[in-house]
């Protein structure tokens, strides 16, 4: 009997690391198809199987809420036009699957394999016209440039450290994990609330600049030694005031010393 | 707390409050040697103070020295500093002390009259009284004026008219950074663009504005403003009504249905002002709505003022709504 009981632990602890090494892959439904199947036609299963419920049939968007099965709500925009650029961009940072179309989308983890991914894009792509994806070369770009054009057009919101910071209503999003073909897309299609900038706003040129700044400012040359999360006056006024408060402690102590007389 | 008043006492007090030398009580406070030197100092670090005091003025008003304000803090900074090292200085060297165990109590007058006599014996050391509280006093007055020097810069007070001018008056061309007259066909939708006046001072209040693009049914313009948005383009102040901050956000939803409204934000305050309603104010300090340009487009396709602002441009004060505009 305690033997039995010591096997089922055993078997039991055994379990666990297989389990977490491969979790049950929530919220997508994975499509396979023949070797050789175009990409299309692929994409075209997965979005049926995936997407449908908020982007409607055929990416025709569905603007005003309905329930479908599982009394899941679905809402979402027209995917005619957007061009493999958006749909790159939302599912390369795991933006899409939204899992509740009234949140604003973050970054997760990508569920979608690399080539379902490509099937996707593919299948938006040939929805209608629209933005191809970039290839910015922020070798090009210089960085000076590149940090004075984040000032004028991104720092207002994701801050001059790219750290990320507020708009009312919206979080701008830290670009610590944004890759350069990332942050061109999000340039030119303004995800979410973001402005888009369009090539007569921001060149190509311009913008391989501004990429070279964020990937720079991922890992910024600290001169001053203390970082303090590069987020500027607030948390350096917080350690002056930890610093100076100490003095002004010691200053008090020997200020209040009597005199022996 | 109490060495102190001590102190305090001593220097305003003391001077005018001399006992009489006949019948002497019994000393509270044990006789100590006058010491000349640590006066010395104190009439020193009182002079810096008034030196560093009067400094700040001067800085302020002499516009033409580098890093200007970090002067000014380091006058500020010093002067406070001369003077808190001159007390602790009287405190510490001037002051006769002596242990007081109970507490003092203003009740009975035999004990102010106690207490009076503290302060007329503590005050025994100094020498040169009068040199003293004038320096004091010096060092005080200086530091009084510096205080109030910054309001200065509060704003013009009688003649508020420079306030209501702007370079925008109708048929003036939008231009941008580079001065490239602004096309109709330049603006597009979901996005911003910054605009001047062509020919005019930039860094006024009244030049900078902001460029955005709805669609035309997208619009809930107040009636008074209907053509003020040709094709759906909008011209805003890019100032904001609050503090004065350059509105440097614009939100707009990429999916309308679930997501807020197209906005300009400030980016000190989050004031957040509707663009597709005339500039209201939808969140944020901001007390009053963000002043529109109406705008016109010239047979050339370029984009032009047809008029001045709907209401005066930048952070609100007490007379703001009093008139409107003038170019």
């Amino acid at each position: 009997m305690t033997r039995a009981l010591l096997l089922c632990l055993v078997a039991g602890l055994l379990a666990i690391p297989v389990a977490s090494a491969d979790p049950p892959q929530q919220g997508v439904t994975h499509v396979h198809v023949a070797p050789g199947t175009p990409a299309v036609d692929w994409g075209e299963q997965l979005f049926g199987a995936n997407c449908v419920t908020c982007h409607g049939p055929n990416g025709r968007g569905i603007t005003s809420e309905v329930h479908g099965a599982g009394n899941e709500e679905g809402l979402g925009p027209s995917l005619r036009g957007v061009g493999a650029g958006a749909a790159d961009f939302y599912l390369r940072t795991g933006y899409m699957p939204l899992d509740d179309p009234h949140k604003q989308p973050h970054r997760s983890h990508v569920l979608f394999s690399k080539g379902e991914l490509a099937a996707l894009v593919a299948y938006v792509a040939s929805l209608g016209p629209g933005p191809r994806i970039p290839r910015p070369h922020p070798e090009r770009g210089s960085l000076s440039e590149g940090q004075a054009l984040f000032t004028e057009h991104c720092a207002g919101c994701h801050q001059i450290d790219a750290k990320g910071g507020y708009v009312t209503n919206a979080v701008a999003p830290t670009l610590d994990q944004a890759s350069p073909v990332e942050i061109a897309e999000a340039v030119r299609t303004g995800p979410y609330l973001m402005p888009r900038f369009s090539g007569r706003q921001i060149s190509d040129a311009q913008l391989d600049s501004i990429i070279r700044y964020v990937i720079y400012a991922k890992h910024p040359d600290d001169r001053g030694g203390w970082a303090l999360g590069h987020v500027g006056p607030v948390p350096e006024g917080l350690v002056t005031w930890f610093i100076g408060i100490v003095l002004l402690i010691a200053t008090c102590a020997v200020i209040g010393k009597r005199i022996e007389s | 707390m109490k060495r102190w008043l001590i102190a305090l006492g001593v220097l305003v007090v003391g001077r005018f409050r001399r006992r009489p030398l006949l019948d002497e009580p019994e000393r509270l406070v044990p006789s100590a040697a006058p010491d000349r030197r640590a006066e010395n100092i104190v009439l020193l670090l009182f002079g810096a103070a008034t030196l560093c005091g009067v400094a700040v003025p001067v800085i302020y008003a002499w516009d033409a020295i580098p890093n200007q304000t970090q002067f000014l803090g380091l006058a500020f900074g010093l002067a406070f500093a001369f003077l808190s090292a001159a007390c602790i200085v009287i405190a510490k060297r001037l002051i006769v002390t002596e242990d007081i165990e109970e507490e003092y109590g203003l009740t009975h007058p035999e004990d102010e009259e106690a207490l009076e006599q503290l302060v007329d014996e503590s005050g025994d050391r100094f020498t040169r009284k009068r040199l003293l509280i004038l320096a004091g006093a010096g060092a005080g007055t200086a530091l009084g004026a510096a205080l109030v020097t910054p309001a200065a810069s509060l704003g013009p007070v009688f003649d508020t008219s420079t306030l209501y001018k702007t370079p925008w008056r109708r048929g003036v061309r939008l231009v941008d950074e580079a001065g490239h007259a602004f096309r109709a066909d330049d603006i597009e939708e979901e996005t911003f663009y910054t605009a001047y006046p062509e020919h005019a001072e930039r860094e006024q209040m009244g030049a900078p504005i902001v460029v955005v693009r709805l669609k035309p049914a997208e619009l809930r313009l107040p009636s008074a403003r209907s053509g003020w948005a040709p094709e759906g383009i909008l011209a805003y102040s890019k100032i904001c009504t609050h503090a004065g901050c350059a509105i440097a956000l614009y939100r707009k939803p990429t999916f309308a249905p679930v997501e807020p409204r197209p906005a300009l934000v400030c980016p000190c305050h989050y004031s957040t002002f509707d663009v597709a309603n005339g500039g209201e104010v939808l969140f944020g300090p901001a007390g009053r709505p963000l002043p529109q340009l109406p705008l016109l487009v010239d047979p050339a396709g370029q984009l032009r003022a047809a008029g001045n602002f709907s209401g005066a441009v930048g952070p609100s004060w007490w007379g703001v709504r009093r008139h409107g505009p003038r170019s």
